[in-house]
């Protein structure tokens, strides 16, 4: 009963992403009738403009987002499971600056320009921001708490930014082909150059889908884990490495985009519950529509010029951090970090 | 244990540590020296001796257009900046009990960036440059009234204010890059070299600007010392021994916005000087505050100066901004800090 309750809300799920998506490929500067979009898929014509408008720009863009949107989201609520902490995502906690700085650096120094070697170089970057976090946050008595945790992101997101903006300022000529990306866009990202990465990112959200079981068990406690024979640090440590696999290619296409991370998981427990195995694919498809929504709305919002994304997602976000943080903390209270 | 030194008066009462009065002596005996290899640095190598007499006796020597127009109003704005943001993330650090808490970390400073951005993206063209310090400490001043409104829920506390803090920092920064992303070119450049946080290109005009401010907060900050160290034995305690907590909290905070929403109106955002300058102060001197201040003060000031020092002679002709290079030696010195401490 329960569980033909949740296919429903899954498909309810895949309608409201279904629907963004449409809407995605009709809305914009030139609006285009649902039917000329269908004839541009089943019937190309390359004479009409507006099915060049939809395969050329449209259709990847709408892509990029429901890619980006999920990996982020995913990302998101893989490290709240990792980290047990309702304020944890991969912005928050500096993984995506470390992206981020590793593809500026790339990009300003060594004049890297190819999507494929940024995946490599932006994972990289995840990687060494999530441990520098990982290692601070657990450093001290106390271990790992959700408070420290997120002031060590706070810390390393500090220091990747001065260093992306350091380079920036060194190498002025490459900042303003590079400044909307530091915002956030899923604009101008062409088939072809993110075709390499979507296939990674599905294998990503697959794996994740796959682990949904054993996260359940995870976090009811590592000791239980433990005791039901998992293998918890290889458990761990396998979904650390897809979390900075999804972040490092969502930076990687789409820049920095906050907050997706760390409002859909909390969404998508409410919508789901909190059995990662609805969970995790309710959150992908959330994520998806998420980003997809907020990208239709930064195409509206200051029409002709366009709101980068990720300034979309942000303000969005913080009104919602701030709401969980509000709420939250009062049970950690008791936990206050002290010096040492 | 040796005798403390304590001068009393009705209004506020200090003690020290003899032996942190003659460590905070020290330093600043070495903030100079730092202050006088600055100046004799750049792409014109200046004798030491030569910077000495130029200074005591100005308008005598040959190189007085280099020292007094351009080096020094700049070595001494990132004294003034340095010291600020340093005694800024001291407060901080003690009225949150987070060793890393800091302006930049909470919050405090994308307000400011962020109203300095604006201004420089939308308003330089109607108003002069020179109401820039103005817009920075009005964004600094609202952002931080906003968290604190925020944070409070029957009373305030300190995890919630840096929670809050730094989810309010996240969008501040998205808004900062939107409005760089939309202002002409020529206006995002500026505007992005300023958040890095650099004194390039300062004059007295901009010293004498900041220094009324110092000169008002920091003895205000001292007057507080003796609520500080209180506050800093936990809630229950300072409340036993009659410190009124909200207020010398409201107070406190007021007092540190106010010195980091000026420094960063001078010289951008220049980030983590308020949080390791009072790490190594720590290390230095004893725990008590009016020892802490001043040592902190000191050491946040040479930081600055080093890092600018750096930043303009090491990448000829160019001039890095000087927030880059406290960050590279600031971030893995913080690090270690709290490796060591927390072992």
């Amino acid at each position: 009963m329960l569980r033909s309750f949740r296919s429903y809300q899954l498909l309810i799920a895949l309608l409201m992403l279904a629907t963004a998506f449409s809407a995605s490929i009709v809305l914009g500067q030139t609006s285009i009738s649902l039917k000329t979009a269908y004839q541009a898929f089943t019937q190309y014509d390359p004479t009409v403009i507006d099915h060049i408008i939809i395969t050329t720009t449209r259709l990847s863009r709408a892509l990029t987002a429901i890619f980006v949107g999920s990996a982020l989201a995913v990302a998101g609520a893989l490290m709240q499971a990792l980290t047990r902490n309702p304020l944890a995502s991969p912005g928050i906690l500096g993984i995506n600056a470390g992206a981020l700085f590793g593809i500026v650096l790339s990009a300003t120094l060594f004049s890297v320009a190819s999507l494929q070697y940024y995946v490599w170089i932006a994972f990289t970057g995840a990687g060494i921001a999530g441990g520098m976090v990982y290692c601070l946050g657990a450093i001290g008595r106390d271990g790992l708490t959700p408070v420290k945790l997120v002031l060590a992101g706070a810390a390393i997101t500090a220091l990747f930014v001065s260093f992306t903006q350091g380079l920036l300022v060194v190498n002025q000529e490459g900042l303003d082909s590079i400044l909307f990306w530091l915002a956030g866009s899923v604009a101008g990202r062409s088939l072809e150059i993110i075709t390499p990465v979507l296939p990674f990112i599905t294998l990503m959200l697959v794996a994740s889908l796959l682990l949904g079981r054993h996260i359940n068990i995870l976090i009811s406690g590592e000791d239980v884990a433990r005791g039901l024979g998992q293998r918890t640090v290889m458990m761990k440590w396998l979904m650390g490495l897809i979390v900075v696999g999804l972040a490092g290619s969502a930076v990687a296409i789409a820049g920095n985009i906050a907050f997706v991370g760390l409002i859909v998981p909390h969404m998508a427990r409410a919508m789901f519950g909190t059995d990662y195995r609805w969970m995790l694919p309710g959150c992908a498809m959330l994520g998806a529509t998420l980003l997809l929504a907020a990208d239709i709305m930064a195409r509206f919002l200051i029409m002709p010029q366009e709101v980068p994304i990720g300034v979309m997602t942000a303000l969005l976000g913080t009104p919602f951090f701030i709401f969980l943080a509000r709420r939250g903390m009062t049970s950690g209270k008791k936990r206050e970090v002290q010096y040492g | 244990m040796d005798k403390l030194l304590t001068f009393r008066t009705s209004l506020f009462s200090v003690q020290i540590h003899p032996g942190s009065l003659k460590i905070n002596c020290l330093l600043i005996l070495g903030t100079l020296v730092i202050a006088v290899l600055s100046l004799t640095t750049g792409s014109l190598w200046i004798n030491p001796l030569e910077v000495i007499t130029e200074i005591a006796d100005p308008n005598k020597g040959q190189h007085t257009f280099v020292i007094e127009t351009l080096r020094l109003p700049r070595v001494v704005l990132s004294f003034l900046v340095g010291g600020a943001l340093a005694v800024s993330g001291l407060i901080l650090q003690n009225l949150i009990r987070n060793p890393l808490a800091s302006p930049d970390i909470i919050g405090v400073t994308s307000g400011a960036s962020a109203a300095a951005v604006f201004f420089l993206s939308f308003l330089s063209g109607t108003l002069g440059t020179e109401w820039l310090p103005v817009a920075a400490i009005i964004g600094a001043t609202i952002t931080s009234l906003v968290i604190y409104l925020l944070a409070w829920r029957q009373g305030m506390s300190p995890i919630r204010l840096v929670l809050i803090g730094i989810g309010l920092a996240a969008g501040l920064g998205a808004l900062t890059t939107f409005m760089i992303v939309l202002s002409p070119i020529a206006t995002s450049m500026m505007a992005y070299v300023w958040l890095t946080g650099t004194v390039y290109g300062t004059d007295w005009q901009d010293v004498k600007a900041l220094l009324p401010w110092i000169l008002v907060l920091l003895p205000a900050a001292f007057l507080m010392a003796r609520t500080i160290n209180v506050q800093e034995l936990g809630d229950q305690v300072a409340i036993n021994l009659g410190v009124p907590l909200q207020q010398a909290r409201f107070l406190l905070l007021a007092i540190s916005v106010a010195l980091a929403g000026a420094a960063v109106a001078y010289a951008g955002a220049i980030g983590f000087v308020g949080l390791i300058a009072p790490h190594i102060a720590r290390q230095l001197v004893n725990r008590s505050f009016a020892a802490l201040a001043p040592a902190s003060m000191l050491i946040g000031g040479s930081l600055v100066i080093v890092a600018d020092t750096i930043g303009r002679t090491a990448f000829l002709p160019l001039d890095v901004p000087a927030g880059v290079f406290v960050s590279a030696v600031g971030a893995p010195f913080f690090i270690y800090l709290l490796y060591r401490q927390h072992r």
